[in-house]
């Protein structure tokens, strides 16, 4: 197969966009692209102080590169989770995410949870009902805390994250099997900032394949970490992504048809109420300050609360 | 005659001849989720396999 640019060996073929690309029209593409998404969904201009959410994986590495070849004012953050186990996953994704900066000159912030909240991820996961003893739930939870409070804190414009197409559209998909419309009304390439503490939030890579975004790392040479994460195996989302991807062997462009139908349909109002109602239930925690939904204290607040409980009884 | 396809800690021995995306197909692996791979450099899945080589996926579907 050949690139549809120059007429060179091709090194990826999007079936979704009848486009193949040899290695140096596809490292100048992803940028374009990329650059291309950021206008369309007014995700943020060229003076906008940005921070890349950076886990030491394909897509947040990538996404971090392109920005940084694109001009853009960026600082990393990384947050320390612990979880070691036998790849020793956090050490190694911390080690990737620092040598990434370091060999970009860029700043990196990081965030241990262990020593800011007390536990790491799994001895906290132990410690709490939420989850049922998978730490995926706590993780979540303290990774969006982390990254709104440290963005907030450091006065940053604007968060993004490395979510790939297939990352959105698992997501869709559980949302849609589900009908939980409140959620869906908060899903989409940008989360608006609020008045009562939510960073604006941003993923310029929304629209790409995660085998786009896999390829576009390995093609430039980005060392991040292969191995998955311990706790990953079997996870919805996972399942998702592979049901999706029997029906885009079959259909190529599915995946990207039903994310752009859906926000589409969102755009068109199919789901302002719930949008309203989100947003008007938000209060301060009494704890912590940032913004929640429950009545007293955050979601955050109270499982850490429970985990130091538990821990300083045991 | 055969040709040697690992993804991760996975191995296949498929015939020669085929394309990558009929061999994956055969290995019950969905094209769509890795890039193949030879002597380290990123190939498109209509390349025919050549006998005694070695085709090594990058798995690219990650989440929790």
């Amino acid at each position: 197969m050949k690139c549809r640019k120059c007429g060179e060996k091709a090194v990826i073929n999007m079936r979704q966009h009848k486009l193949a690309l040899c290695r140096t029209h596809y490292l100048d593409w992803i940028p374009e692209q990329t650059q291309r998404f950021i206008e369309k969904y007014q995700m943020f201009g060229k003076d906008a102080r940005i921070i890349v959410a950076v886990s030491g994986g394909k897509d947040s590495l990538a996404l971090w590169d392109v920005l940084h070849r694109l001009g853009y004012q960026t600082t990393g953050l990384y947050i320390g989770l612990g979880i070691n186990g036998d790849t020793d996953y956090s050490a190694k994704s911390q080690y990737l995410s620092e040598s990434f900066a370091v060999e970009n000159e860029l700043e990196l912030i990081l965030v241990d949870v262990a020593e800011e909240a007390g536990a790491t991820i799994p001895e906290a996961s132990k410690l709490t009902q939420r989850g049922k003893g998978k730490p995926c739930s706590v993780c979540g939870l303290t990774k969006r805390y982390v990254m709104n409070r440290v963005a907030q804190e450091r006065g940053y414009d604007v968060l993004v994250t490395g979510h790939n197409l297939d990352d959105e559209v698992a997501v869709l998909f559980g949302n849609t099997i589900t009908w939980a419309v409140g959620y869906l009304a908060r899903q989409g390439p940008v989360l608006e900032e609020t008045s009562d503490g939510l960073i604006r939030k941003a993923k310029p890579f929304c629209r790409f394949y995660e085998r786009e975004t896999a390829a576009y790392a390995l093609l430039r040479g980005i060392e991040y970490i292969y191995a998955e994460c311990p706790y990953a195996e079997g996870a919805t989302s996972i399942y998702y992504k592979e049901l999706l991807n029997q029906i885009e062997d079959g259909r190529p462009g599915m995946k990207l048809s039903f994310y752009l139908s859906f926000l589409r349909a969102k755009n068109s109002g199919l789901f302002d109420q719930e949008s309203t109602i989100a947003k008007s239930k938000l209060v301060k925690c009494r704890t912590c300050g940032q913004p929640t939904t429950a009545p007293d204290q955050c979601a955050y607040c109270r499982t850490w609360d429970a985990v130091r409980s538990r821990r300083d009884v045991a | 005659m055969s040709v040697r396809i690992t993804l991760r800690d996975k191995e296949f021995t498929i015939r020669p001849g085929m394309t990558v995306r009929d061999a994956l197909k055969q290995v019950g692996i969905q094209p769509e989720s890795v890039i193949p791979t030879r002597d380290g450099e990123a190939i498109t899945d209509d390349e025919i396999l050549r006998d005694g080589e070695h085709i090594r996926l990058i798995a690219v579907i990650s989440g929790g």
